[in-house]
């Protein structure tokens, strides 16, 4: 065991975390901004509007990140017009062309976790909303989409794993992430078990703070479905303690 | 003569090939409570959601303060409403009460009763909470205000939920088989709150199976059966003297 190559190079592993951790809430930060309308919209009961949508859930589910990645990453060069275009400096950079990729992927799969819960609303809370005056626009600001969110969580906390996951494809488009880093200490030292097992360790430590942090989350949002003798209306939340009468 | 709270005229609704309303005719004055009867299918929920247009009729006219729901005809479909701000303007002045209560299960109580005074009245959020304050002590669940409903009894959530329908301060009220979900020791409670209610001179229409609440709380009986009205009087004529086969024969099925 070469210990010592691995100490010697924490800091590029660490350099290579801020990476990762970069490009990952990059992608989902912008993957949420796509997948909220791509997912509302196919929702719509009316083809005309889902069918985009869909198409787009359906492309980007239904073909490998990889291939996405390189698509985007090694594939736009190949035309003069994009060379030449003012996407350039953006498209011939692997980090941007990583994020672009990873962005869209995971904003078809959160559309996708989003379409279902906001699908399985509960139709009397809808007519609720409708019987008390509500606007369309309101009905979906206030009760489908709190409480969409809240049913998707558990998915979405699964899909931000995998995209922390996904994301060491960067490591093989010369981005030096988190992979990429390990794979720069196994090509100087030739220590492949050393150097990946150290990047498995640093993925386990986020995974371990992504579940943490959703753990947290779900407590405070799913407060509503836990059974009542947690009191949960009391310990979770803002509002104060009701004496019980 | 003050306009009528609300009047129905030959309304008609189908679904696909049935016929649930065949021509529904209705006036409720102010301060009326109309029990609506009926067996399972007469239309008699259906009719209370045409009202507030949660169905679409097929045809027919409501209105409501004297106010006309503007509606436009569809050759060989339902119609739909011309102006949909119309309908939302009217929706928030009929307040509905649900079998199922249709709470919003990821708001505690308060934030259900204060959710649309705030974002359909525009109310101020201090002044809808002592709405809110006020409605829910005046249905007894004011010390429940933090829950959510799922951590409710049905009796609790019935009575939350018409809270919710008294925050709107609505000029009408509609109840659809309010009891009708309810453990048989929880309808009493929530039976209370709507007696009261009539009592202080709202004007409702209230479909239900609670016989004893029809002919002692409301002002008017209707009993409808296959989608046409066969009774309409006061309490006292229909169950005394009613005129309808039917309805003689809905009532012994009723005590069996």
């Amino acid at each position: 065991m070469d210990v010592a190559a691995i100490i010697d190079n924490l800091p590029l592993y660490f350099k290579g975390l801020g990476i990762t951790l970069s490009l990952v809430s990059g992608a989902l930060v912008c993957g949420m901004v796509l997948a909220i309308p791509i997912g509302l919209l196919a929702s719509v009961r009316n083809p005309l509007i889902w069918a985009l949508p869909k198409a787009y859930i359906y492309l980007f589910t239904g073909t490998p990140l990889l291939v996405q990645m390189y698509i985007i990453y090694y594939g736009t060069g190949q035309f003069e017009a994009l060379r030449e275009s003012f996407l350039w400096p953006v498209l011939k950079e692997a980090y941007w062309c990583a994020l672009i990729a990873f962005a869209l992927n995971t904003a078809a799969y959160t559309a996708e976790i989003l379409r279902g819960a906001i699908e399985q609303t509960y139709y009397g809370e809808i007519e609720a909303a409708r019987s008390v005056g509500m606007s369309k626009a309101t009905i979906y600001r206030r009760i489908i989409l709190p409480s969409a969110f809240r049913r998707a969580l558990p998915a979405y906390g699964n899909e931000v794993i995998f995209m922390l996951h996904g994301s060491a494809l960067a490591g093989i488009i010369t981005i030096v992430d988190l992979f990429g880093a390990a794979r720069i200490v196994n090509s100087r030292y030739f220590v492949p078990f050393e150097s990946f097992i150290t990047a498995g360790f640093f993925y386990l430590c986020v995974t371990f703070l992504i579940v943490w942090g959703f753990k947290l989350w779900e407590k405070r949002w799913h407060a509503h479905l836990r059974p009542r003798d947690t009191d949960a209306a009391q310990k979770v939340g803002k509002l104060p303690v009701s004496k019980p009468g | 003569m003050a306009e009528p709270a609300i009047v129905v005229e030959d309304l008609h609704k189908n679904f696909g090939a049935l016929e649930v309303l065949k021509g529904i005719s209705l006036q409720a004055n102010e301060h009326d409570v109309v029990s609506i009867l009926g067996s399972s299918g007469s239309g008699k929920s259906t009719l209370l959601r045409c009202i507030n247009l949660l169905e679409t009729p097929t045809s027919g006219r409501v209105f409501v303060h004297g106010e006309l729901i503007k509606m436009r005809a569809r050759r060989g479909r339902d119609a739909v409403p011309e102006d949909q701000k119309q309908v939302d303007r009217i929706r928030a002045k009929l307040a509905m009460v649900f079998q199922q209560f249709n709470l919003w299960s990821h708001m505690t109580v308060m934030q259900n009763v204060i959710e649309a005074p705030i974002h359909v009245l525009k109310l101020p959020k201090n002044e809808a909470m002592e709405r809110a304050k006020a409605v829910l002590e005046r249905v007894g669940v004011y010390d429940r205000k933090d829950y959510y409903p799922a951590h409710l009894s049905g009796g609790q959530m019935q009575r939350a939920a018409i809270a919710r329908a008294l925050a709107m301060e609505p000029e009408l009220m509609l109840f659809d088989e309010p009891t009708s979900a309810l453990d048989p020791e929880l309808v009493g409670e929530v039976l209370r709150v709507i007696r009261s209610l009539a009592e202080e001179g709202r004007t409702m229409l209230v479909v239900t199976h609670e016989m004893g609440f029809a002919r002692e709380v409301s002002s008017r009986v209707m009993f409808l059966h296959q989608g046409r009205v066969e009774e309409d009087g006061p309490p006292e004529q229909v169950f005394d003297k009613p005129k309808s086969e039917r309805f003689r024969q809905f009532m012994s099925g009723m005590l069996k």
